[in-house]
């Protein structure tokens, strides 16, 4: 470590010249990077700290934090911020333990190895609305197979604790195959000499895979996570499809759906944006925090 | 402590390869057996089986008297080293060699106890707090070995410790267990391709290849007597000459020559109804230069005299080779061996004689060199089954 930091004192005109062209040569790409992702965030920001209705354009006028008071003293917004994080806590939950499973089962498999790893990849495969459709009629009183199966006289979709569950296990299963597939090529970095080694020390399966296995794929175990949990928290078309957000079942991404583009509130509209940008930020932040070293790019893992 | 007992282990995968097939070996209580052999003939599937990493497909495996097969290998209370030293990436050096203490649900103080006890051994006192990733080649090596003794085991099973270790290190190292497995005394299965370690770490060395158990002894009885050609290929370096020879009436003519045989010798050939066609071997520290050999032995020795192809001079002897006018001789064993040392990836040279001869030799690249060796040396095979013709004698 000190030898590093030394060598990097002791840059060479050379060096300091050839990293001066490498900034250059970044230049126009990082330049292109801000204007189409910065500007956007900057704009919505903008205009959230705006009274802004398109259909009183004459109104519009800066009114600084009050659409974020608005917001956040309004039962809609916690409401869907309830909503949001019980369903991405429990369907993150269930796929990473299913997925885990699913990625044990896909590595392992000796015969019909292609074959499996294909036929489990299948729901990750169809489009999130067609999925959502073919659940809303399985569903649907009278003509949905599940819905004549399970709930013969009721309307699972109206009702907002089914309608929830509901929600999730479409959640669930479209994507615990994309778990499956993180956690696949985390397990490939789990040698197999470490495995018996662990076994002729004296662990268990359990053991084993509590021990070794699961330290030593922290890094995509970290990946996975985040990636879905993300994901899950802006969760909107399956919403959308199965109850467009009826008998308070809206996510934070449909609330901003409604009042922007439907509610036409431009101000309220990117207010909500610009909280869920902020609580994505929080997750990614506390991710990275929890699992310390293992995140990738941390120095621990350069230096491996 | 324990002995280990295979009884005609065999182990064959399900896509049909056999890996092991009737290997049959007892390690006595405190033995170091080392099994040897070239790539693929089945001795870390034969370690992994004792470990319980593999299942045995039939025969019985005994670990101190007690029968192993369906054991969990936690349950067999061995320790093994790996190639890779396998340490756990996210656990100190500490945490590495407590571990299978800490699963043994040992309390902490003894835990302690014992780590420090096996640090002390292994000069590893400094590093204890340090994870694998900030360790030499050298000092993971000797981690893992740490992770292995502090358990006091019944036995240790090696799967080739040193062969990740340059060649330097190999050669300190090998002492190093070599001393620790004396002082510890406990019973350990070495595995390795590298037949140095072989001769000079085990008391006794099983020789493998294709899944069989060719040989078992003391390293000199394998070098002084192979029971095969495989054998007599593997052990020794260089390897020992091979050429083609014919018996008539005791004289047997080679590219080297004809050489009337001894007594004992003949007597040895008749007792193992020996066909005409024979395969000669000789080692190439047997030779010497004519020149250097005193009068009275000349006589009785063969001599042959070829032009020097190369000549190494290692200070201490020189190894002098010369072209042979013949093939090489070829056997299914030879030709794997052949093929384990790489020399099927030459260029075709025909056969030579590889031969070590005194420092004092005069021998120079190019000049005509006579060599003399002593026919009592010899061994000859049979070139069908590979069977050394010469043991009885």
């Amino acid at each position: 470590m000190t030898v590093l930091q030394e060598g990097r004192r002791q840059l060479s005109e050379g060096k300091r010249a050839e990293r001066r062209l490498g900034w250059l040569l970044c230049a126009p790409a990082a330049v292109v990077m801000v204007a189409v992702t910065g500007w956007p965030i900057i704009y919505s920001v903008w205009l959230s700290l705006q009274r802004y209705d398109l259909r009183f354009p004459a109104e519009r006028e800066f009114i600084g934090l009050s659409n974020y008071a608005a917001v956040l003293s309004n039962g809609f917004w916690w409401n869907a911020f309830g909503v949001t994080m019980l369903i991405t806590v429990v369907s993150v939950a269930v796929e990473f333990v299913l997925g885990f499973a699913l990625a044990l089962v896909m590595h392992r498999t000796l015969v019909g190895r292609g074959l499996v790893r294909t036929s489990a990849l299948i729901p990750y495969g169809i489009v999130t609305v067609v999925a959502a459709f073919s659940w809303r009629y399985a569903w649907t009183p009278g003509t949905g197979y599940l819905a004549n199966l399970v709930t013969p006289d009721g309307a699972p979709l109206t009702e907002r604790a089914s309608a929830l569950g509901i929600i999730i296990v479409a959640e669930i299963w479209k994507t615990t195959p994309f778990m499956a597939l993180l956690l696949m090529a985390g397990l490939a970095l789990v040698p197999e000499d470490l495995l018996k080694a662990a076994a002729v020390d004296g662990a268990g399966a359990w053991q084993r895979f509590r021990s070794v296995m699961l330290p030593v794929m922290k890094p995509a175990i970290l990946v996975a996570l985040l990636f879905r949990t993300l994901d899950a928290f802006r969760i909107f078309d399956n919403i959308f499809v199965l109850t467009a957000g009826a008998n308070e079942t809206s996510s934070v991404s449909m609330l901003t759906y409604n009042n922007l583009i439907k509610g036409l509130n431009l101000g309220i509209g990117s207010t909500l944006s610009v909280l869920i940008f902020i609580a994505v930020a929080i997750i990614a932040f506390i991710f990275v925090r929890l699992f310390g070293t293992a995140a990738p790019g941390s120095a621990e893992e350069g230096r491996r | 402590m324990a002995d280990i007992v295979l009884d005609k282990v065999s182990k064959k995968f399900p896509d049909g390869t056999i890996a092991a097939s009737d290997v049959d070996l007892e390690v006595g209580d405190g033995e170091f057996v080392i099994l040897v052999g070239p790539s693929g003939c089945g001795k870390s599937t034969t370690l992994n089986m004792i470990a319980g990493l593999e299942d045995i497909s039939s025969g019985d495996l005994y670990i101190g008297g007690e029968r192993m097969n369906d054991k969990a290998p936690k349950d067999r209370d061995i320790a093994m080293v790996f190639q890779s030293y396998a340490l756990y990436p996210n656990m100190t050096v500490r945490e590495n060699m407590s571990f299978p203490l800490r699963l043994a649900k040992l309390d902490k103080a003894t835990v302690a106890q014992k780590v420090d006890e096996a640090a002390r051994v292994l000069e590893l006192e400094q590093l204890l707090d340090r994870k694998p990733a900030n360790l030499s080649g050298g000092q993971r090596q000797r981690v893992a070995m740490g992770r292995a003794i502090v358990r006091s085991p019944k036995a240790y099973l090696m799967d080739e410790p040193l062969s990740n270790l340059d060649a330097k290190l190999r050669v300190q190292m090998r002492t190093q267990v070599s001393r620790l497995q004396k002082q510890l005394g406990t019973t350990t299965v070495y595995v390795t391709h590298d037949q140095t370690e072989a001769m000079t770490l085990g008391d006794r060395v099983v020789v493998m290849r294709q899944g069989r158990v060719q040989q078992v002894g003391p390293p000199q009885e394998l070098y002084d007597s192979p029971a095969n050609l495989f054998v007599a290929g593997f052990i020794g370096s260089p390897a020992m000459n091979f050429v083609h020879a014919r018996l008539t009436d005791g004289q047997l003519s080679s590219v080297l020559g004809d050489v009337s045989l001894s007594g004992s010798l003949r007597r040895a050939l008749a007792a193992s109804d020996a066909p005409a066609d024979l395969i000669l071997g000789i080692r190439p520290e047997h030779f010497e230069d004519a020149g250097l050999v005193d009068e009275a032995h000349l006589g009785t020795g063969a001599r042959f005299e070829g032009q020097a192809d190369v000549v190494e001079s290692m200070g201490s002897d020189k190894y002098v080779y010369l072209p042979l006018a013949a093939e090489r001789a070829s056997t299914a064993e030879l030709d794997e061996l052949a093929a384990d040392a790489g020399a099927t990836d030459l260029p075709a040279s025909g056969a030579q004689l590889v031969t070590r001869l005194s420092a004092e030799s005069p021998a120079t690249e190019g000049a005509q060199v006579r060599v003399w060796f002593n026919p009592e040396k010899i061994h000859l095979f049979d070139p069908e089954t590979g069977r050394n013709l010469t043991l009885a004698r």
